[in-house]
């Protein structure tokens, strides 16, 4: 494996981030079309369903706003990179921007200067992590920001785990319409104060078909509140409610909320 | 109900839609967003003429993707959240005799407000942006492209854009608001 190698890969996997809806995913929106009774937010169902299928036959990003690149990178320990992994991965990200194409979404954030290429200072925002074996896994996730926006962290009492649930619903009542749901919501409990954020993110992750009983209930809370795709009302805001967990220090209680619009992109390659 | 506008608009046809009704958009667009909106203003609050006009004009929320090869093409080109112009539309909407606004989420009360009687606010699925590009024929400008691709003006020609529903109609109706 070498530099070109990761540079191909990261082309690669953001292409099919961009392009194709994660199956899973798309068997939640389809899920929830069926089981959708008001009239708008099916018509507003079927068209995710219909724009998950242009986007895929004609190679298309599904959404103009394709986002801020975040990877999830998992390096086996036994292997040895005689080359600089994020270069390789910035490198890829600029290709991408102009291949697939990408639209440059990366700004300087006070004088809101466009780079151009998607690429920063520390962007893209690249998350190593050690596992075992020799094996290099990617995962890109690129975050639009309508949904990233209205996403929040809280730093909550040690006693008021009770109160968890109605943080997590009340940001999904004061997010309404604009982070295109139906939305995934990711959640990290516990941690630090940047820890809970990256557990948020984390969760986003994981198969959104299987959640425990804990995420089922803030799920049925959050649809109770008839937000609906789009905002334009319905019984289908969420389609997953996904939680992390960490252990944080005794007298504090971070808990974050990371939203993800319908469209929760994401793809993954491993290399030997 | 369903209905074909046309630009430019007419006070009579913003007035006929109403909350629920689906509409598809043909003639021509232009997309202005955050940075958008606040040069147009200062250029006004300045009394210097804009490139684009918003008198009956239909305005996108909206920083698509486009390439250019020989010509500009849009590959994707859903709405962005409008909440982040509310605090510059009523301004606009003051100095026009009617307009149309396609975009996602919803405005503020003072928005809706400011709509009665001369504008439409008009839902299309946010992040059906492969689907959206399919009804833009052509790119016929941009403008203030020193802004970079998502926030520049573009003015392109739409055909059938939609399936787009009256959220926000001309007379308070509010779909965001039940």
């Amino acid at each position: 494996m070498d530099f070109d190698d990761v540079v191909n890969a990261t082309v690669n996997v953001l292409r099919r981030a961009h392009t194709e809806l994660p199956e899973d995913v798309v068997i939640a929106v389809r899920n929830a079309y069926e089981r959708e009774e008001n009239e708008i937010a099916r018509r507003t169902l079927e068209t995710i369903l219909k724009n998950v299928e242009a986007a895929k036959k004609l190679k298309v990003p599904m959404c103009q706003d394709t986002g801020i690149p975040v990877f999830f990178v998992e390096i086996g320990r036994d292997l040895k990179l005689e080359f600089d992994l994020c270069e390789a991965i910035r490198v890829g990200v600029r290709r991408a921007t102009l291949e697939i194409p990408l639209r440059p979404n990366a700004v300087h954030p006070i004088t809101r200067e466009n780079s151009g290429d998607n690429t920063g200072a520390h962007i893209p925002q690249i998350n190593l992590e050690l596992v075992d074996g020799d094996e290099l896994r990617i995962v890109a996730m690129p975050k639009g920001a309508g949904s990233e926006n209205v996403s929040a962290l809280k730093m909550m009492l040690p006693t008021e785990v009770n109160k968890i649930k109605d943080f997590v619903v009340e940001t999904v009542l004061r997010a309404g319409g604009k982070p295109c749901p139906p939305i995934f919501v990711g959640i990290g409990i516990g941690g630090t104060f940047d820890g809970a954020t990256k557990l948020a993110k984390k969760a986003l992750l994981r198969n959104v078909l299987e959640m425990n009983k804990f995420e089922f209930e803030i799920l049925e809370a959050i649809n109770n509140l008839g937000v609906g795709p789009m905002g334009l009302g319905g019984k289908t805001t969420a389609l997953a409610v996904l939680c992390e967990i960490g252990h944080c220090h005794t007298a504090s209680l971070p808990v974050a909320v990371n939203i993800q619009c319908w469209a929760n992109r994401r793809a993954e390659i491993v290399l030997r | 109900m369903e209905y074909e506008i046309r630009t430019p608009l007419s006070v009579e046809e913003v007035l006929k839609l109403k909350v629920g009704d689906t509409v598809y958009v043909t003639g021509e667009l232009f997309t202005a967003r955050d940075e958008a909106h606040a040069r147009a203003l200062k250029w006004l609050d300045e009394n210097k003429d804009l490139p684009f006009n918003f008198d009956k004009a239909v305005v996108y929320h909206c920083g698509p993707l486009v390439k250019k090869n020989d010509e500009w093409k849009v590959v994707s080109a859903g709405p962005t959240t409008s909440a982040r112009m509310n605090p510059f539309t009523p301004k606009i909407l003051e100095r026009v005799s009617c307009m149309a606004i396609i975009g996602k989420g919803g405005m503020s009360d003072e928005v809706v407000e400011a709509m009665k009687g001369k504008a439409v606010y008009l839902a299309f699925t946010g992040g059906a942006g492969a689907l959206a590009a399919q009804s833009i024929k052509k790119v016929k400008g941009v403008i203030w492209e020193d802004l970079g691709m998502p926030e520049a003006v573009w003015l392109v020609e739409v055909e059938n854009f939609g399936p787009c529903i009256v959220a926000i109609d001309a007379h308070g109706g509010n779909l965001y608001k039940r």
